[in-house]
C-alpha cells in the first residue's frame, strides 16, 4: 500500500514537472501573443497541481496536506483568472490575434 | 573611488548614469563578498536596477549633456569635507579587522543570542520568542529597526513631496470593472490575501514574517482591489487623508512604545517594564513595534501606488493608463 502510494506521487511529480517544461517551452516558441500566455496559464494550473498533488501523497494526512491544498486552490483560482486578464486587456487594446485576417474576427464587443 | 570621481567630472549625463549602475554593481559584488547576501541583492535591485532607470527616464525629460560651470574653488567646505572624512578614517584604525575570529561580535553577541552559555541567558530565555531573527531586529536591535521604519517613512514622504502637489483632480486610472471574472474571483482572493497578511504580521515570532513582510501583502491586497475596481472607489475606502496619516502613525507607535518605556522608567525601547514580567514585557514590546512597521509599509506603499496611478507623464498630456481609461470608458457606454 505504501510504495502504491509512493509509486503514483512519484508519477504525479513527474507528471507536473512534464507539463512545466511544456509550458515553458509554449510560452519561448509560440508565434502569437495569445497563445502563449495561453501556454503560460499551464504552469499554474496542470503543472503545480499535478507537483502538490505528488506532494500531498508524500506527506499522508497531516497539516502540511492541508497548507498543500490551500495552496493549490489559491494557485488555481488566481492562475486562469491572469491569463484571462493578460488576454482581455490586450485584445481591448487591439492587438489582433494571429489568424484574424482569415477567421471573420472583425466585430469586437466593444 | 576611481569611478565616483570619474561620475563627478564627467559631463556626457548618460555615462554618467550607465557608471553609477556600474557603481551600484561594484558595491554589490563587495557585499556579496562580505557575506551580507541580502543587502547585496537589495543594492543591486535598487541601485544598479531601480535607480538606473529612473535616472534614464529623467535624462530623456532634460538634456543630456551638463553645462559647463566655472566656479572657484570652495575652499571652506573642502577643508570642512576633508577633516570629517579623515577623522573617520582615523576612526577605523581602531575595529577588529575584517573576519577576525576574536572580534567582540564573536565571543559577546553571538554566542547570547544563540546558544545556552554557561551562566548566561540566551535570547529564548530573556525574550521568550523562538525566531531569533526576529529578536534580534525587534528587540535587541529594536533601535536600527525604529531607523529602517523612519528610512520608509521618509521616502514615502520624499516621494510623495517630489511628485504629488495639486493633482487632486480624479482621472480614474485603468480598470477592469466590467469583466466579471476578474470580479468574482478577486472578491475571494482579497479578502484571503488580508488575512495571510494579518497572520504573516502575527507570526513573526514564530516562524519568518514580521511588520515590514506583511506590510507589503497588504498593500498588494489594496492594489489589486484598485486594479479591477477602479481608483475611485478604492480612495472612497481608503481615503487619501487616513493613507498619508497612517504613514505617520507608525512611526509614531513605534516611537510611543520607546518613550513609554522611558516614562516607566526604562532605556528607550527596552521593553523589560511593559508587562508584569520580562519576557511578558518583551512579547508586548514586539508586538507593538512590528505593527507600527506593518503600518508604516502599508501606507507608503498605497499611498505610492495612488500617487502614481493618477500621474500624468508631461504637464497637459495624460499618461497612458489614463488615456486608455478615457477611451474603455467612452466604449462602456456606447
Amino acid at each position: 500500500m505504501a510504495t502504491a502510494v509512493d509509486w503514483l506521487s512519484w508519477a504525479c511529480l513527474l507528471g507536473g514537472s512534464f507539463f512545466i517544461l511544456v509550458s515553458s517551452l509554449a510560452v519561448l516558441r509560440l508565434p502569437d501573443y495569445f497563445s502563449r500566455i495561453h501556454g503560460a496559464g499551464i504552469t499554474d494550473t496542470l503543472g503545480a497541481g499535478l507537483m502538490l498533488l505528488g506532494l500531498a501523497l508524500q506527506a499522508g494526512f497531516s497539516l502540511i496536506t492541508v497548507k498543500l491544498f490551500l495552496t493549490l486552490l489559491f494557485m488555481m483560482l488566481t492562475g486562469p483568472v491572469t491569463v484571462h486578464a493578460l488576454a482581455k486587456t490586450a485584445y481591448r487594446l487591439g492587438l489582433e490575434t494571429m489568424l484574424a485576417e482569415e477567421v471573420d474576427d472583425h466585430h469586437r464587443p466593444d | 573611488m576611481a569611478v565616483t570621481f570619474v561620475i563627478f567630472r564627467m559631463r556626457d549625463l548618460f555615462a554618467a548614469v550607465m557608471l553609477m549602475g556600474f557603481f551600484s554593481l561594484l558595491s554589490a559584488a563587495l557585499f556579496t563578498v562580505m557575506d551580507a547576501v541580502d543587502v547585496a541583492f537589495t543594492e543591486a535591485a535598487v541601485g544598479a536596477g531601480v535607480s538606473t532607470v529612473l535616472m534614464l527616464r529623467t535624462l530623456a525629460l532634460t538634456r543630456s549633456r551638463a553645462k559647463q560651470r566655472f566656479n572657484r574653488p570652495a575652499v571652506i567646505p573642502l577643508l570642512a569635507v576633508l577633516a570629517i572624512g579623515g577623522v573617520l578614517v582615523y576612526g577605523t584604525f581602531d575595529m577588529p579587522r575584517y573576519g577576525d575570529p576574536d572580534a567582540p561580535i564573536h565571543n559577546y553577541m553571538a554566542p547570547r543570542f544563540v546558544e545556552d552559555a554557561p551562566g548566561e541567558e540566551d535570547s529564548v530565555d530573556e525574550i521568550g520568542v523562538p525566531n531569533i531573527v526576529t529578536a534580534v531586529l525587534a528587540s535587541y536591535r529594536g533601535y536600527d529597526t525604529f531607523g529602517e521604519t523612519t528610512v520608509i517613512f521618509t521616502a514615502g514622504i520624499g516621494v510623495l513631496l517630489l511628485l504629488g502637489g495639486s493633482h487632486r483632480h480624479e482621472i480614474g486610472g485603468l480598470h477592469l470593472r466590467e469583466d466579471i471574472v476578474l470580479r468574482v474571483s478577486l472578491k475571494v482572493v482579497i479578502a484571503f490575501l488580508m488575512l495571510f497578511a494579518l497572520y504573516v504580521q502575527f507570526h513573526g515570532d514564530y516562524g519568518p514574517g514580521g511588520g515590514f513582510q506583511a506590510g507589503v501583502i497588504f498593500a498588494a491586497a489594496i492594489i489589486l482591489y484598485t486594479l479591477v475596481f477602479g481608483l475611485k472607489k478604492a480612495e472612497s475606502v481608503f481615503k487619501r487623508r487616513s493613507i498619508e496619516a497612517l504613514i505617520a502613525g507608525g512611526v509614531l507607535l513605534y516611537g510611543s512604545v520607546g518613550l513609554a518605556s522611558m516614562v516607566l522608567g526604562d532605556n528607550f525601547l527596552d521593553y523589560d517594564h511593559l508587562a508584569h514580567d520580562p519576557v511578558h514585557g518583551q512579547h508586548y514590546g514586539i508586538l507593538l513595534v512590528e505593527l507600527g512597521v506593518g503600518i508604516t509599509v502599508t501606507a507608503v506603499m498605497v499611498a505610492l501606488y495612488f500617487l502614481f496611478a493618477t500621474r500624468r507623464s508631461s504637464p497637459g498630456e495624460l499618461s497612458p493608463a489614463a488615456a486608455s481609461a478615457e477611451d474603455t470608458q467612452v466604449i462602456e457606454t456606447a
